[in-house]
C-alpha cells in the first residue's frame, strides 16, 4: 500500500481545483506555523501504542493531541447515508462494505469524521487530509448507533 | 417472487384460496425425533384467533405439538400490517414418522408434510471430526496437491491427507430463498438438518425485521448437550462469531449480529474454543472492543473455568495445563492466511505475530477433548480458503488448504488410535474457481497474457518443498499454477502471487460501485478484466456447484451418493445416536 509521500497540503489550491465555494477561513499552513502543523499531523500507525488480542490502547500521541487541533491522511469510506453527519476515515481504501453485507466489520483502526460543514465527497481511492479537532473515547452516533473511538470533528478535508 | 413460488409448490392449494399462510419448519422438513423446534404459521391477511384451524395428521396442533400458543394479531415491519402469526416454542415431536400439517384461516390454507426421524440407541461413533475448509472447490484441492507435492508426468508426486478419506457424497448447498448460498445457512443445515434462507443460521426465516425471533431449530450442540455428556470444541481461523463456528451454537436471522452470537457461544460452553474475534468478547469501554454493552466474556469464561490462551506460547501452555477448558483467542478478527503468517509476514501479522495455525489448534483440541471418556464432537473450520477466494487471492487460498490438509493429517492420526472416531471432511459451499494451466516467466516477450500456458504449453509447475513441511518454499516461483474465477468485480489480473499483501481487487466508490483497485494497474503486465456480476459485488461470490463431501470411521456409511446438506445432519444424528438420552 503506497503511502503519500509529499504533496504537501496546499488548501487554497486544492480547494479551487474541487471547484468548492468553501471559505479559506483558517490558514492554518501559513509559511510561520508549519512546523507546528507537522507536529499536530498524526498518522494511522501512531493511533496504538499498545494493540492485543484483550484491547487495544492509545498512543501516547493520540491521549496528547485529544481535544486538539490535528491533521490526519487518509481514505474516505463511501459514507453510511449520502445525508449522513459523518463519514469513516480508513488507513487504506476500503475493499468491503461494512455497511453494505451483513458479516463484514470495519478495519480496527478507523477515525469518524464529522464534518463543519457539508463537503462533496471523494473518489475512494483518492488520499484526503482531514483537520479539525481529535476526540478520543467511545461514542455512538445518535442517529445511526454507529460506535467509534476516535473522532475528528468540526472537520473539513481536501484532497492531497 | 417467492410468494408464487410457494403457492406453486405447495402440496394442496385450494381452489380460489387466495392467499396461502407459510409455516415453518418448511415443507418437506427433516427432523430429528424429539430435538426442540419452533412452530411458526404467517398468515398474509389479519385473522381471527378462533378462526385458526391446525392439525397434525388429524389432531389439533395444540395437543399433538404441546407448548404454549402465542397469537400475534398483527405482525409489522415498521407501520406495514404483514398480517397475523401463531407461535409455538421449543415444541418436540417424539415418534419418528411422516406428518401432514394442515393449516386454515378465514380464507388462507396451507398444507406442509415434516419427515420426524429417529436414531438407533446404539451410538456408531463415540467421537466425531467435522472439518470443513469454507469454500472448498475442487481446484483448491488439485491446487494443493501439486502445489505441496508436485506432479512428474501427468502423476502426482504425492497425496494430500484428504486423497485418502473416501469422497462418499456430492452436497447440494442451495439455500431456502435462492439457488446461491452462503456460509450461515450451508453450514446451519449440516449443524441443525433444517435448511434455511442466506444469512440465517439455526433459524427459519420469518418475515419480521427483527433478527433474533425468528423460528429456531436445535443445533448440533444443543443436541449433544440434551442427550450426551460429550465435549464439544470450535476450532477455526476466522472470528469466533463469524458464521461457520456461530451455526454450532447460534440462533440469528442475520450472521452479522456477532456480539450476540458470542453471548451464545458462552451460553452453549464449547469445552474448547479456538480461533480469533476477541473484539467481541471485549466490553465496549475497552478500545478494540465490538461490543454495544459493558460484557466482559473474557472474565465470564474464565469464571466458568476456561484456560485463556492469546497466543502460541500461552496455546502450548494451557495445553498442558487445563481442566478440560480452553479458550484460545488469537486476533481481535479473523486469523491471517498461513502464506501471511508463516512465510510472508504480511496482512495483520505485524500486529498479531504470535497467531498459532490450524494445525496447532488441531492439536490441543484433540488433546483436550478427548479426555472426556464420553468422547467429542470438534468443528474445525478452515476459513480464509473462502476468505481468500473471495478477493481472488488464489495463492493464499490453496497454501490455506494445505493447512486444512495438515490438520486432516492430525485428525487421521487421532483416528488411527481411537478408531471410534467418525471423520468428515467437506466445504459449505463452493466457488467458481478453476486451474487452467501455468503462468510461465520465461516465455518470451513482456505480455503476461502471452506467458498463460495451456494445453501441452503449460507444462507443469516448479514448486519446490525443499523443506519437507509440506508447503512450496515459495509460491512466486517461475513456472506456476494458474487459477481463474468466472466471475468477479472489475479488477486487474497481475498473472503473479500477491506478495505484499491479501490481494483487494475492487474497491467502492461513492456511487457504492466497486471499481477496480487502481493499486494494481502498474504491475507489469497486468491486464483489466471487466467485472461481469453487479457493480455492488465487491469480490467474486459463492458457487452453486456441488461440493464434496469425504468421510471414514464408525457412521460413515451414513453419507452416500447426492444430498441435500440438511440431509448430512441426520448422518451425524444417526453416528451419534442423538434420537437416544445417553445419559443416566
Ligand atoms: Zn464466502
Amino acid at each position: 500500500m503506497s503511502k503519500p509521500v509529499q504533496a504537501r497540503f496546499n488548501r487554497r489550491q486544492t480547494l479551487q481545483t474541487m471547484g468548492l465555494g468553501l471559505i479559506a477561513s483558517l490558514p492554518l499552513l501559513a509559511t510561520g506555523t508549519r512546523a507546528q502543523a507537522a507536529n499536530s499531523d498524526i498518522t494511522f500507525d501512531e493511533l496504538y501504542g499498545k494493540v492485543s488480542v484483550l484491547g487495544l490502547e492509545f498512543s501516547e500521541k493520540v491521549k496528547q493531541l485529544n481535544g486538539r487541533k490535528i491533521a490526519m491522511r487518509g481514505f474516505m469510506a463511501p459514507p453510511l447515508k449520502a445525508e449522513a453527519q459523518f463519514f469513516v476515515l480508513t488507513e487504506i481504501p476500503m475493499s468491503i462494505c461494512p455497511f453494505c453485507s451483513t458479516d463484514s466489520d470495519w478495519p480496527d483502526n478507523i477515525v469518524v469524521v464529522y464534518l463543519g460543514e457539508k463537503q462533496t465527497f471523494t473518489q475512494p481511492s483518492q488520499t484526503i487530509e482531514v483537520r479539525g479537532k481529535l476526540e478520543m473515547g467511545s461514542w455512538t452516533d445518535p442517529e445511526t448507533g454507529f460506535v467509534s473511538l476516535l473522532r475528528i470533528r468540526q472537520a473539513e478535508y481536501a484532497t492531497v | 417472487m417467492r410468494k408464487i413460488l410457494a403457492a406453486l409448490v405447495a402440496t394442496t392449494v385450494l381452489a380460489g384460496a387466495a392467499q396461502a399462510a407459510e409455516v415453518f419448519p418448511l415443507d418437506r422438513a427433516t427432523i430429528l425425533s424429539g430435538s426442540p423446534f419452533d412452530f411458526k404459521v404467517e398468515f398474509d391477511a389479519v385473522v381471527k384467533p378462533e378462526d385458526v384451524k391446525i392439525t397434525v395428521n388429524g389432531q389439533d396442533y395444540k395437543a399433538a405439538l404441546g407448548g404454549q400458543v402465542e397469537f400475534i394479531a398483527e405482525e409489522k415491519n415498521k407501520d406495514k400490517v404483514l398480517g397475523s402469526a401463531v407461535i409455538l416454542r421449543g415444541v418436540t415431536i417424539a415418534n419418528a414418522g411422516d406428518y401432514k400439517v394442515e393449516v386454515s384461516a378465514g380464507s388462507e390454507t396451507r398444507n406442509v408434510s415434516w419427515n420426524v426421524y429417529g436414531t438407533p440407541d446404539q451410538a456408531k461413533a463415540k467421537n466425531v471430526i467435522f472439518l470443513i475448509a469454507d469454500g472448498l472447490s475442487v481446484a483448491h484441492r488439485t491446487a494443493a496437491r501439486i502445489m505441496s507435492k508436485g506432479m512428474t508426468e501427468g502423476k502426482a508426486n504425492g497425496r494430500l491427507n484428504m486423497d485418502d478419506v473416501p469422497p462418499v457424497a456430492f452436497i447440494g448447498t442451495s439455500a431456502t430463498d435462492a439457488v446461491a448460498t452462503d456460509s450461515a445457512n450451508t453450514m446451519s443445515a449440516y449443524m441443525t438438518g433444517h435448511k434455511t434462507a442466506v444469512n440465517a443460521i439455526g433459524v427459519y426465516a420469518d418475515r419480521t425485521p427483527a433478527s433474533l425471533d425468528d423460528p429456531k431449530v436445535e443445533n448440533i450442540a444443543e443436541a449433544l448437550r440434551r442427550q450426551t455428556k460429550k465435549s464439544i470444541g470450535i476450532v477455526s481461523t476466522s472470528e469466533l462469531q463469524d458464521a461457520t463456528p456461530a451455526a454450532v451454537v447460534a440462533h440469528t436471522r442475520k450472521r452479522g449480529d456477532k456480539a450476540d452470537i458470542n453471548g451464545m457461544l458462552f451460553d452453549v460452553k464449547p469445552e474448547v474454543l479456538l480461533g480469533g474475534g476477541s473484539a467481541y468478547f471485549l466490553p465496549q469501554s475497552t478500545a478494540g472492543s465490538k461490543r454495544k454493552d459493558d460484557k466482559d466474556f473474557i472474565k465470564l469464561f474464565q469464571d466458568a473455568g476456561y484456560k485463556l490462551a492469546t497466543s502460541k506460547g500461552e496455546l502450548a501452555t494451557v495445553a498442558g495445563d487445563n481442566d478440560g477448558k480452553i479458550l484460545g483467542l488469537f486476533h481481535t478478527g479473523n486469523l491471517d492466511t498461513t502464506l501471511d503468517r508463516e512465510f510472508l509476514k504480511k496482512g495483520t501479522v505485524g500486529k498479531f505475530p504470535e497467531q498459532p495455525g490450524l494445525v496447532e489448534m488441531t492439536k490441543v483440541a484433540l488433546d483436550t477433548l478427548s479426555k472426556n471418556p464420553e468422547g467429542f464432537f470438534l468443528m474445525v473450520e478452515a476459513a480464509n480458503v473462502d476468505k481468500m477466494s473471495h478477493p481472488l487471492d488464489w495463492d493464499r487460498a490453496v497454501v490455506d488448504t494445505i493447512e486444512f490438509d495438515q490438520a486432516i493429517g492430525v485428525a487421521r492420526e487421532f483416528a488411527a488410535k481411537n478408531p471410534d472416531t467418525l471423520i468428515v471432511v467437506t466445504g459449505d459451499h463452493t466457488h467458481g474457481v478453476s486451474i487452467i494451466g501455468t503462468v510461465d516467466d520465461e516465455k518470451p516477450g513482456t505480455d503476461m497474457r502471452e506467458k498463460v500456458g495451456t494445453y501441452a504449453e503449460a507444462g507443469f509447475p516448479n514448486y519446490e518443498d525443499t523443506n519437507g513441511d509440506g508447503y512450496p518454499d515459495r509460491v512466486d516461483v517461475s513456472r506456476r499454477l494458474f487459477l481463474n474465477a468466472n466471475n468477479g468485480p472489475d479488477h486487474y489480473e497481475t498473472f503473479r502471487p500477491k506478495l505484499d499483501g491479501p490481494f483487494a481487487p475492487a474497491i467502492q466508490n461513492e456511487k457504492k460501485e466497486y471499481v477496480a483497485n487502481e493499486q494494481y494497474k502498474d504491475v507489469p503486465g497486468a491486464v483489466f478484466v471487466p467485472g461481469i456480476i453487479p457493480k455492488s459485488a465487491d469480490s467474486g461470490v459463492h458457487a452453486v456447484d456441488d461440493v464434496v463431501l469425504q468421510a471414514e470411521g464408525p457412521g460413515a456409511e451414513g453419507f452416500r451418493g447426492y444430498m441435500e446438506q440438511s440431509d448430512v445432519y441426520k448422518g451425524l444424528a444417526e453416528a451419534f445416536a442423538l434420537g437416544a438420552k445417553q445419559t443416566n
